[in-house]
């Protein structure tokens, strides 16, 4: 089950369509993370910073959750660092499993995980000043969910 | 030696990614009233705890966690992945 961590672009059609259909393969959910700009707050470009040495291992131990907790048959994390342009994607998760709750449950579980627990730092830049994006309160309250359940 | 590693603004404010330390500290709230205590830009970095998350051998941890003088701790604000 592939983790990537890179500063290169991906093509997340591609790699969608990469993915296996083996035997077993009913359902595919992918989320794809985008990089946002608006009328009203132009973003020039997004630098994403992250930790070398852990992130590959504390992504990697979020996917074995996902991997203990669901029946799995295949599942991509890709995330991006360095400087991102507005429409590029980001990051992405794909899960495969039997039946689609799975799949939708998993990469909801990864999704909220990446978000608040995968060591990355996100800084907007707009023209002639920079912004650290600060993390959200719904964020840290997504992940309760996973933890009552 | 202690490794030290700075991330995001926490990194920009100490204007330093990293550096070694050699203290008494045995839990990482220690190494940040050793660090705190050194000038202005860490005190200015370390002003507000609550926004402040910790890694002791790239590993998250607590503000309570120990360390020894081989360990690696990493202060940076809360992640924005995703």
């Amino acid at each position: 089950m592939p983790v990537r961590i890179q500063a290169e672009p991906f093509d997340a059609g591609a790699e969608l369509n990469r993915l296996g259909s083996g035997s077993g393969i009913g359902a595919t959910a992918c989320f794809v993370g985008v990089v946002r700009s608006s009328a009203s707050k132009p973003v020039d470009k997004l630098v994403i910073e992250h930790y070398p040495g852990m992130t590959d291992s504390a992504v990697r131990s979020m996917l074995n959750e996902a991997v203990e907790r669901w029946s799995l048959a295949e599942c991509l994390i890709i995330h991006r660092f360095g400087e991102l342009l507005p429409g590029e994607p980001i990051m992405m998760v794909a899960v495969q499993s039997a039946h689609r709750a799975e799949a939708f449950d998993a990469a909801a579980y990864l999704m909220d995980y990446l978000k608040s627990r995968a060591p990355f730092w996100k800084k907007e830049h707009y023209a002639g000043r920079a912004e650290w994006v600060e993390c959200r309160n719904e964020d840290e309250a997504a992940l309760a969910r996973w933890l009552s359940e | 030696m202690t490794e030290i590693l700075y991330f995001a603004w926490v990194r920009e404010r100490i204007g330093i990614p990293g550096e070694r330390v050699t203290g008494t500290a045995a839990t990482v709230a220690e190494l940040v009233a050793e660090l705190r205590q050194r000038e202005p830009r860490y005190e200015a970095a370390f002003a507000d705890l609550s926004a402040i998350r910790v890694a002791v051998d790239q590993e998250l941890a607590t503000f309570e966690t120990r360390i020894s003088d081989s360990s690696e701790v990493a202060f940076f604000p809360p992640m924005t992945g995703g």
